[in-house]
């Protein structure tokens, strides 16, 4: 009975796997089968990122780019070279002359990596390796403002590439500026809590997921830090295909957030149990799978433990909370969540 | 020092990242912790609750059993008859419903009584102890004094050992072949049981038997009795006559149209027999509402559903003949100052019975003190201190006739307590209890890890079925819903090893020790986000402030 597979196992269809407790909630679990944990509750992970770095306390990228390159060197018996966008993970990761990375690892500008990246898979190629793979991360400026080129033309020539952006809301390595991923309403340093719209506007910004599935690149997910099964197996699933991939990881800064480093976890689960963060899969364009909403919470609960979006709980500004519910609601419907 | 040639702007090897020490960073610091979980600190017997499903878990039924004799001899009995008081604390009934411990706990009692599982005996002390009454509170001080090596002697007035579990609670909630499978079990331990053997003096028998020590566990053994008004034709009985009679296959006396007086378990236990024994009509009167019954209930439940009447909010004021006339009663709007809760409007109502049970309480017998005037009684009970002491040295209280919450686990509970404090007065020391930690409570968790699973049933015979014999009523669960039962437990405030910890650290500052050896901090990396506190399902973390 604890041989049923997860990681073939429709998302939404976990909780009924028959090893109750925490099931596969958890990152692992003492009556799981070994086979059916994930790679961070193996003591063999590889670690990809590792202690020393200068990350905030509770920084949620430095928590997702271990889980989604532990989990890729796994799937490739660890052939992985990764490129890095400049940005927090690049900074904190890699002062000179340290480095935190234990894997193959490069960093070259700010909106390059995408490029850079189809360059090392081109190089991969002539010299005909064909089992070591290659993984292009930034964090969202680097990937919806700038790098956004790049990465465009990487997804048009189907290049052997799986992107992953961790999309923490903003150019947090330079002070917390707006990006086109920051979500409306929320306050950044270009963004601020004044006037009758306070903090980013609505109406404006892009969602690179979908963006990214209007290519029709063979794989395209989205993945959130508090549901580490689920994370793994996209990445995982990403290993299996050749061509150009995409994966958006949501991942909670304390810092740009004004939030307790101790709720990184919390607040990336509220994020997707409110409808703000939607969890899906994505095949040649086409939506394939979404991972359900457990157990569903108001916005404001999450929207509560964000100093950034303070001024939207004032009482004075409900047109802000009832227009960030309807942004929920309408991501339930679009992506299929409840 | 050799001269290295470098290419160009490039000064310095590569580094690890690993010469950065960022537990430098940290103000607060984390570190596992066993919480109380408030089942465990619910349980008068003293149980590892927690622990023992943890085993149960993983399908180690003969671990679960031992650690859960560890603190209560009778698992098999105590999954019958316990009011499980645990399961009102435990805190997945803040996410669904309590665990079922208690049909867990009859699992594994009913696993130990099919593999014949044994207790062991301590090292020989040389020290021998008296114990009055085999009741549940004597049993248990029995196997735990044995446990530590003390010959136990029990001195039991009845024919055979068992109390109110025997002459009390009637075979369809405890059938006597678990019963005495779980008692033999003691004795096998070379406890010796003197039955039919009442102890009129106790200084007299320690004397006569060279005693150390002695425990009294005589229970309440004598009904509260009445008399009524009027000139009854029809018999009074005592409810605890009633239900020994009954046990002892000696003639009926339930026949016709019976009244049972009482709003507690008793008189439920007595309207059940009642019922089975034939008779033609059977009707409870209680003073109470149906909300302030003594009665648990789930038993006022049972017996309604076997075909016998509760009435509420009456008393008897008199019988003439046949004819029984009660006093209706209501709920007095003034008790909150002072008056009586319930009291009578003056109005009264008559019907006919043919036998009238008395099932109003029972009370310690005063008789066997009136020679040992060192001990002294309290409110009808032996007085006793923090540790069960009475008021003479070396002899003991516990149970039913000692200050108590009159159920079987707790005086199971309070023989484990006394047999540890004899224990320690024959060594010539005062018993310290152990401090417990801090408890669990379920804001100390994360719920939302633990997987949706409703409660199970455990079986329950049909209310026809039931009505005609002395079958039990509620039945075992099977080993599959046993297993998904334990494993419903969330295991609060201990680790039962989920990895979330060590998955979820930012910084990989922590390590994994491997199957059954838990975690440690790697201190020289932790930067004290508290991720790890706040994400441990359990509550097996806690943040302390460094001392900085
Ligand atoms: C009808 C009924 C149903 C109950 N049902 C439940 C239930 O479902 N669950 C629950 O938790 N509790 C129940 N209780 C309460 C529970 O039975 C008692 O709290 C418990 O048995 C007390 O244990 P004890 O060992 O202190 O006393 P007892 O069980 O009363 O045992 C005392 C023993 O001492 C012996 N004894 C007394 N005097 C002497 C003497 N002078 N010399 C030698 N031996 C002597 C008696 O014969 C008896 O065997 C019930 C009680 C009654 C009356
Ligand atoms: C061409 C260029 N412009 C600006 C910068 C300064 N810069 C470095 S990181 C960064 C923001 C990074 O934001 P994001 O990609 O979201 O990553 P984050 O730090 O939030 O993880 C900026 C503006 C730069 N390095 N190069
Ligand atoms: S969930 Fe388990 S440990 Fe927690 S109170 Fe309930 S039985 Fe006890
Ligand atoms: S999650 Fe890691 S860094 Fe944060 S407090 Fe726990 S051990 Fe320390
Ligand atoms: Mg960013």
């Amino acid at each position: 009975m604890n041989k049923q597979d997860t990681s073939t196992l429709n998302p939404s269809d976990r909780q009924t796997v028959k090893f109750y407790q925490t099931g596969t909630f958890t990152v692992g679990n003492r009556l799981l089968d070994e086979e059916f944990r994930t790679v961070q509750a193996t003591t063999e992970r590889s670690n990809s990122l590792d202690s020393g770095h200068r990350a905030c306390q509770g920084c949620g990228q430095a928590l997702g780019a271990r889980y989604a390159l532990d989990a890729a060197m796994r799937a490739t018996d660890n052939k992985i070279i990764a490129a890095n966008a400049t940005g927090c993970l690049e900074v904190f990761t890699t002062p000179y002359p340290e480095t935190a990375w234990s894997i193959p690892w490069v960093h070259s500008l700010f909106g390059n990596v995408a490029a850079v990246a189809s360059g090392i898979a081109a190089a991969l190629k002539s010299k005909g390796d064909t089992t070591t793979r290659v993984i292009a991360q930034g964090g969202d400026g680097g990937t919806t403002d700038i790098g956004f080129g790049c990465l465009s033309g990487m997804f048009d020539r189907n290049d052997d590439v799986l992107y992953i952006c961790y999309d923490n809301g903003g150019y947090m390595n330079t002070g917390v500026q707006r990006s086109s991923a920051t979500p409306p309403a929320a306050r950044t340093a270009t963004t601020m809590p004044v006037g009758d719209n306070p903090g980013s506007s609505f109406n404006t910004g892009k969602y690179l997921p979908t963006i990214a599935m209007a290519h029709e690149i063979p794989y395209v997910a989205t993945a959130s830090v508090h549901d580490l099964h689920d994370l793994e197996r996209k990445v995982e699933k990403a290993m299996t295909f050749r061509g150009a991939r995409y994966i958006h990881i949501n991942v909670p800064c304390p810092l740009g957030w004004g939030s307790q480093p101790a709720f990184t976890i919390k607040l990336s689960r509220m994020g997707v149990e409110c409808g703000l963060v939607p969890l899906f899969e994505a095949e040649n364009g086409q939506l394939t799978d979404s991972t359900k909403i457990r157990y569903r919470i108001p916005v404001e609960e999450y929207l509560k433990l964000q100093r950034r979006f303070a001024h939207v709980l004032k009482p004075h500004n409900t047109h802000q909370l009832d227009a960030i519910r309807a942004i929920a609601e309408s991501n339930i419907k679009r992506f299929n969540l409840l | 020092m050799t001269v290295q040639h470098k290419p160009f702007a490039i000064t310095l090897d590569v580094g690890s990242s690993h010469l950065n020490k960022t537990g430098s960073w940290r103000s607060m610091r984390p570190v596992y912790v066993d919480r109380l979980p408030p089942c465990n600190k619910t349980c008068p017997s003293g149980e590892d609750i927690q622990g023992w499903l943890s085993l149960a878990e993983e399908e180690d039924y003969e671990g679960a059993w031992r650690l859960l004799t560890r603190d209560n001899p009778f698992p098999a009995i105590m999954g019958r008859v316990c009011y499980h008081p645990c399961e009102g604390a435990c805190n997945r009934g803040s996410l669904d419903l309590p665990v079922g411990i208690n049909s867990v706990e009859r699992f594994i009692g009913e696993q130990g009584l099919i593999n014949n599982w044994q207790f062991e005996a301590g090292e020989d002390s040389g020290k021998k102890v008296m114990i009055i009454g085999a009741g549940p509170a004597g049993l248990s001080a029995a196997y735990h004094l044995r446990r530590f090596g003390h010959a136990v002697t029990i001195y039991e007035a009845a024919e055979k050992p068992g109390g109110m579990l025997r002459y009390g609670i009637p075979k369809y909630r405890l059938p006597r072949e678990k019963l005495n499978a779980e008692i033999y079990r003691v004795e096998n331990m070379g406890v010796e049981i003197v039955l039919n053997h009442k102890v009129d003096d106790i200084e007299v028998a320690r004397k006569a038997g060279g005693f150390d020590a002695v425990l009294i566990c005589v229970g309440a053994q004598k009904s509260n009795m009445l008399t009524f008004e009027g000139a009854a034709d029809i018999p009074v009985l005592d409810a605890l006559k009633v239900l020994r009679d009954t046990e002892l296959e000696r003639p009926n006396q339930l026949i016709g149209r019976v009244v049972v007086y009482g709003g507690g378990n008793s008189a439920m236990d007595v309207a059940r027999t009642a019922v089975r024994l034939g008779a033609q009509d059977v009707k409870v009167i209680s003073r109470e509402d149906p909300d302030n019954m003594t009665a648990h209930k789930f038993e006022v439940i049972e017996t309604i559903e076997e075909g016998s009447e509760v009435i509420n909010l009456r008393t008897i004021k008199s019988v003439n003949g046949h004819e029984i006339t009660l006093e209706i009663m209501k709920i007095s709007e003034q008790h909150h100052s002072g008056q009586l809760r319930v009291v009578g409007t003056g109005e009264y109502e008559t019907l006919e019975a043919d036998v009238v049970v008395l099932a109003i309480g029972q009370n310690v017998d005063p008789v066997l003190f009136e020679n040992s005037t060192a001990i002294e009684l309290q409110e009808r009970t032996i007085k006793v201190d923090s540790i069960m002491q009475t008021t003479q040295e070396g002899i003991f209280a516990a149970g039913d006739a000692a200050p108590s919450q009159r159920s079987v686990t707790s005086a199971l509970g309070h023989g484990k307590k006394s047999a540890r404090a004899i224990n320690a007065w024959l060594a010539g020391k005062v018993y310290q209890p152990a401090p417990q930690n801090e408890v669990a409570s379920f804001d100390k968790m994360e719920p939302w890890y633990y997987s949706d699973a409703p409660r199970t049933v455990q079986p329950h015979l049909d209310a026809v079925r039931r009505k005609s014999g002395f079958a039990e009523v509620v039945g075992d669960l099977e080993p599959e819903h046993a297993k998904y039962e334990a494993r419903r437990c969330m295991s609060c405030g201990n680790c039962f090893e989920c990895d979330n910890c060590y998955g979820i650290c930012p910084d990989n500052a922590i390590r994994k020790l491997g199957q059954g050896q838990g975690y440690e901090f790697k201190y020289d990396y932790c930067k004290g986000c508290g991720m790890c506190d706040t994400e441990c399902p359990c509550g097996a973390i806690n943040m302390i402030a460094e001392d900085i």
